[in-house]
């Protein structure tokens, strides 16, 4: 089937206010979403499911949230990782400290949390902005996590902070397998991708990219500044902070504050930047290439050029290539991944007649 | 009283560190309008480049001259690779490039010397003065007071540069606004550069004097950030506030650990400067000596 | 322009100063502007008449004076209040939102009149989807209205000066503004998008009843679609009244038209 809008024509607002307007691109998106919750729990391999597919859904998620607040509302921030640590630590407390928590009221009340904190650390984003709000966003970054680690009651008095996820069960079910985790967490991040697409789409989204654009304008519009970002701060927050207690629960089963550090915020942040700033697709895209481009360099480390490096190359080659990724795309591709992409589907549209 | 004095004044000296890079973001951003957060892995970079050299048998003012060359090429290079493509960018794209290239920086950085600590010796001893401690019982370390020498020359020698020479003249005039400076016949390309040889300098300075204080290691890169709170206090654009902020900065946070760390497990200097910084930023968001912005419709 | 009826003054400025830090942008200003009236403000470069748009939809907060609207005095009241109490705007300089679609820039001039919260947009059902289409509707009227349609999806960063000028006033439109107020509409406009904008601008006023102050350097327009003119000269009011009164008074002409002309 060629990739053609011809023919489809919209006749009420409804039908062009599609998340997808053309046709083949629903087809597709159904297609995707058939083999990611039956063909790939069937097929994957533990390796595939563990170690690739369960950090590509947990950081789409993150970096989804990052978005809101980066590439949609405008709000550099350099504390994900912070936020995810809020999450993970405040979903393992409500699961330990009240009988019978269910574990995806757990996971809302972690994100709570962290959108809670987030709204606290962006409230400084109404009188700064730009790399001011960057430097704002590390306090948080370095205080979250010293405090996390300082306070043992945050850990249940465990030495140096680490946590041990309970066992996730829901209705009795419990996620043991590889399989039922994998879907689990692929659920949730469907769900919440749906959502924050609709977020984008509506009202809420025009205002966060208003205020990103000219803040001055959309004032004078009539969007409320202060509400708007802060909204975009909490959002963006939850996101993470459920983000977070997935990695805890899902992905890693134990974690400690260290493990949510600076590192981690800077990836989250190159997955936006690679995927595309201010676009949900993006944040998939992104996490995608920043989860499977290190396995790749080892790869072609350890196998293709075996002897021709020293293994202990393996890690700087992977910072220099990352760097050099985000210089690239930022001077190639401001958009990321998402726009070429998006630009091979219009070049499509017209094939083979160009004009 | 007089460990307050101690914690105090090594606090102060410590402070000129920071100070120390962050004069490197304040002239790339006097310059070029670039908030360049690569700089603590240029020191970083600088630093290694240098114990690598000396590694190699080669003399230490060799190695010195061959590190600084470096820089020059590195500055060159980001300027000419990174800079340049990106000059009607965003700010905010143009900061997360220097992000991108942070990263680089420290992986070519190991990549060519190696990720292993070493130590420096630049023949100065990290002790107390001895008369000072004799006749007043102040501790302060040689070492820092020779540091927070070489932080008066460089700031000294800066000041006289941009004022009396030329290129310094030159990049005054391009600090003031781009475009003017541009129409009346200034190179602002080849003005980058030398901007970012020098701060290659300053960071090679920085470099050698931590290197020697806390052996050259990765660690490195997460002291320079906490050049980004000297730079709120102080502001973006003036070298004195890098300088009085760095001090304000190091002093506040040794005495806040000392004073109040104990009270809540310790540790706080990771988040304390961040913390002040942000909260000053809710009071004075031009900084000390920062300029007052208005928004224009 | 007949057919309207010019009514009540709506918007009273009494005695309005402004300064930025020792340096006066307005000194003692009072004029009032009429429901349905078209009020042109005029002067030099610098006279403070954009300074004076930016009092009355609540940018600046002048040191001294009162703004009755509507006859009630005004407290201190920040931008987004005046968008809801039905005082829309367009800029000197454009300021659409670069990285959004025509549609979306439209959109979010009704931004003050959707009442769905983010939840209820976030799962899209019920009234946020109901708002969603029902605004729509709204905003392609003004899209008809002044014939845009065609760059409807296009990203307003791709449009030509004129065009993203009348996507500004699309923008404005779209909140159903009891008060428009123009910042240089026509500026840097040829002829022809000229005279369309003279048109919009009058069919505004007749057809929606719109109240429009504007600040325009173009004489011929000035003089053409306005019903009075204030005056502006380093901050001061020097002149006040008619299209006529203005061009015969002895101090606007050696300030102003004198020397423009």
């Amino acid at each position: 089937m060629l990739y053609r809008e011809a023919g489809q024509f919209k006749t009420t607002y409804a039908a062009d206010q599609q998340i997808f307007p053309i046709r083949q691109d629903r087809i597709g998106l159904a297609l995707l979403l058939a083999i990611a919750f039956v063909a790939v729990p069937l097929f994957a391999s533990e390796y595939w499911l563990k170690a690739i597919l369960m950090p590509f859904l947990v950081f789409s998620l993150a970096a989804l949230g990052l978005n809101i607040l980066t590439g949609y509302a405008g709000q550099l921030s350099l504390g994900s990782a912070a936020f995810m640590a809020v999450g993970a630590f405040a979903a393992y407390n409500f699961m330990l400290r009240v009988d019978g928590m269910p574990l995806l009221v757990a996971f809302a009340l972690g994100g709570l949390a962290a959108a809670l904190v987030g709204v606290a650390f962006g409230l400084p984003s109404l009188r700064i902005k730009g790399f001011y709000l960057a430097v704002a966003t590390l306090a948080a970054q370095f205080f979250i996590v010293w405090i996390l680690t300082k306070v043992s009651w945050f850990s249940n008095y465990s030495s140096s902070g680490v946590i041990t996820a309970q066992d996730m069960e829901i209705f009795g079910y419990r996620f043991d397998s590889p399989e039922s985790r994998y879907l689990l967490v692929l659920a949730i991040v469907a769900v919440m991708a749906l959502m924050a697409k609709n977020m984008v789409r509506g009202s809420v989204g025009r205002a966060w990219m208003a205020v990103r654009d000219m803040d001055v304008a959309a004032e004078v519009i009539g969007i409320r500044i202060m509400y708007t970002k802060l909204l975009a701060f909490a959002v963006s927050s939850f996101y993470c902070g459920v983000a977070g207690a997935l990695y805890a629960y899902a992905y890693l089963g134990t974690v400690e504050p260290e493990g949510f550090n600076l590192d981690l915020s800077f990836k989250i942040l190159f997955m936006i930047i690679i995927g595309g700033v201010g676009s949900i697709s993006g944040a998939f895209l992104g996490s995608a290439f920043i989860v499977l481009l290190p396995i790749f360099l080892d790869v072609l480390v350890q196998d293709v050029f075996a002897g021709v490096f020293s293994p202990s190359i393996a890690s700087n080659l992977q910072l220099m290539v990352f760097g050099g990724l985000i210089i690239f795309f930022l001077i190639v591709e401001p958009h990321g991944l998402a726009r070429l992409w998006q630009i091979a589907k219009e070049k499509l549209r017209l094939w083979p007649f160009p004009h | 009283m007089q460990f307050f004095l101690e914690v105090l004044i090594g606090g102060l000296l410590s402070g000129v560190m920071y100070s120390f890079v962050a004069l490197g973001f304040v002239l790339i951003y006097k310059a070029s309008g670039v908030f360049n957060f690569a700089q603590g892995a240029m020191v970083f970079f600088a630093a290694l480049t240098f114990v690598g050299i000396l590694e190699m048998g080669v003399p230490f003012w060799g190695a010195l001259i061959l590190a600084f060359g470096a820089m020059v090429l590195l500055g060159i290079g980001t300027e000419r690779i990174v800079l340049r493509p990106m000059v009607n960018q965003p700010p905010i794209a143009l900061f997360m490039a220097t992000i991108g290239l942070t990263f680089f920086v420290e992986g070519l950085a190991q990549a060519m010397w190696g990720a292993s600590v070493r130590g420096l010796d630049l023949g100065i001893q990290d002790e107390p003065i001895e008369w000072m401690m004799e006749t007043t019982g102040i501790g302060v370390s040689k070492f820092d007071l020779f540091a927070a020498g070489v932080a008066a020359v460089l700031v000294t020698a800066l000041a006289l540069f941009f004022q009396y020479t030329r290129v310094g003249r030159a990049l005054r005039a391009v600090a003031d606004d781009h475009q003017a400076a541009l129409s009346i016949g200034i190179p602002l390309q080849t003005i980058w550069r030398i901007v970012w040889a020098v701060a290659g300098f300053v960071a090679l300075v920085a470099g050698l004097i931590w290197g020697a204080r806390n052996g050259v290691q990765f660690a490195l890169v997460f002291t320079a950030l906490k050049a980004l709170p000297v730079l709120i206090l102080g502001g973006f654009t003036s070298v004195p506030g890098a300088i009085v902020g760095g001090l304000i900065i190091g002093s506040t946070e040794k005495l806040a650990e000392v004073y109040l760390g104990a009270y809540v497990g310790g540790g706080i200097d990771s988040w304390f400067p961040y913390v002040m910084a942000l909260a000053f930023l809710l009071v004075r968001p031009e900084g000390l000596f920062g300029e007052k912005h208005i928004d224009r419709v | 322009m007949n057919g309207r009826q010019i009514g009540d003054v709506i918007l009273d400025l009494q005695n309005i100063s402004l300064r930025f830090g020792g340096v006066k942008a307005l000194t003692d200003i009072s004029f009032d502007v009429r429901e349905h009236e078209i009020r042109a403000i005029i002067g030099p470069n610098g006279a403070g008449k954009s300074s004076m748009l930016n009092v009355i939809n609540g940018v600046y907060h002048p040191q001294e004076g009162r703004i009755v609207f509507h006859g009630e005095e005004r407290r201190k009241m920040e931008p987004h209040m005046a968008a809801m109490q039905g005082i829309a705007r367009t800029f000197q300089n454009i300021a659409l939102f670069k990285g959004m679609s025509v549609l979306d820039n439209i959109m979010t001039g009704r931004i003050t009149k959707m009442k769905a919260n983010f939840l209820e947009q976030a799962i899209h059902v019920g009234r946020a989807r109901r708002e969603e289409l029902a605004h729509r509707r709204k905003v392609e009227e003004v899209i008809d209205f002044l014939e845009i349609q065609h760059i409807r999806k296009t990203p307003v960063g791709r449009l030509p000066y004129g065009l993203q000028k009348r996507v500004e006033l699309a923008r404005a439109l779209a909140a159903e503004p009891s008060m428009l107020l123009l910042d240089e509409p026509m500026a840097g406009m040829n002829v022809e998008e000229k005279q369309d904008m003279c048109r919009f601008i009058l069919d505004v006023n007749d057809q929606m009843g719109t109240t429009i102050v504007l600040i325009e350097h173009d004489m011929g327009v000035v003089m053409d679609i306005s019903d009075r003119v204030v005056v502006l000269d380093y901050g001061k009011k020097i002149g006040d009244g008619t299209p006529d009164d203005v061009r015969s008074n002895e101090e606007v002409i050696s300030a102003y038209l004198g020397v423009a002309h």
